[in-house]
């Protein structure tokens, strides 16, 4: 494992403008800020006329590192320590989780815990206490 | 106009998960070890990140739900339901595990495609395939369910 520093002042500046990107949203679209349903969303069926304001939504995501190296020279620090076969599997099981749970990080755990949301409330701490439990497994049980 | 919005929206978001440590999964993967902290490199940085998003939306949903309408769409679609069915435990503990796994969830995930790096690229590729076979089997028709919801995302 990467020893990271604690870095609390630029999370709590960062974490204000993921809560200002889904204030902006909810005011221009009237609609969640929620990642993995506006991803899952881009796959067919489609049942609103929403494609392409979700595409260029999920564009500016990707965007982001992008303007930062423009305007700083470098990319931010990355680690990324898993390997293939680990990435395929977290990836599916994450995928499919957030569809089968109606959303993720974003979607339960900001827009609907500041909501008062229970759904997400119960979404929020299952997802916390099974990705707690499963880093305790995988770097202290072997 | 609207297009050019909701891309200014998303680059926020993407920045905000920049400048949080969100898009970092070895700093992700250091908060979720909860066993780190006896030695000292447990991380809670991540802590912050959810306060500094909460207490904004808080705020800025309540005084967005006084307007009549949004700015480019004809009314709002906020998910009204509250009962509390199997999927809503069984979904986030399956999207748990593949947090803990890889540090990655949707968000970050995608932001990491941008740095031009493989891992993101695979994580991604996985995950949309677990959407659309989620999406596949939420409308198969089911003899235990006698309503579907019209849409199987709703939150």
């Amino acid at each position: 494992m990467v020893v990271t520093p604690f870095t609390p002042i630029a999370s709590l500046l960062g974490g204000a403008l993921i809560g200002l990107s889904a204030v902006l949203l909810m005011w221009a679209t009237g609609r969640i800020a929620g990642v993995s349903g506006i991803v899952a969303r881009l796959f067919p069926p489609y049942q609103d006329r929403e494609f392409t304001g979700r595409l260029v939504f999920v564009a500016g995501l990707v965007a982001a590192p992008v303007l930062v190296r423009l305007v700083t020279g470098s990319f931010p620090t990355q680690t990324i320590e898993a390997g293939a076969a680990v990435l395929i599997v977290a990836g599916l099981l994450t995928g499919f989780g957030t569809v089968w749970g109606s959303g993720c990080t974003s979607g339960h755990g900001v827009c609907g815990l500041s909501r008062l949301s229970v759904r997400s409330l119960v979404a929020t701490v299952t997802f916390m206490a099974m990705a707690i439990a499963t880093v305790f497994v995988t770097r202290h049980w072997s | 106009m609207a297009i050019f919005v909701q891309f200014a929206i998303g680059l926020v978001f993407g920045l905000g998960l920049i400048l949080s440590g969100m898009s970092n999964p070895a700093k992700v993967l250091n908060f979720l070890d909860v066993g780190g902290i006896p030695a000292g490199t447990w991380d809670a940085s991540l802590a912050f990140v959810m306060a500094g998003a909460i207490a904004v939306t808080f705020v800025g949903f309540n005084r967005v739900s006084k307007l009549a309408r949004p700015f480019f769409a004809e009314r709002f679609y906020v998910p009204m339901r509250k009962d509390i069915d199997p999927k809503i435990v069984i979904g986030p503990a399956i999207f748990g595990i593949g947090w803990g796994l890889a540090g990655f969830c949707p968000g970050p995930a995608l932001t990491a495609l941008g740095f031009g790096s493989i891992s993101a690229f695979i994580f991604v590729a996985a995950m949309c395939a677990g959407m659309v076979l989620a999406r596949f089997i939420a409308q198969l028709p089911s003899s235990t369910r006698a309503v579907t919801p019209a849409d199987p995302l709703e939150t």
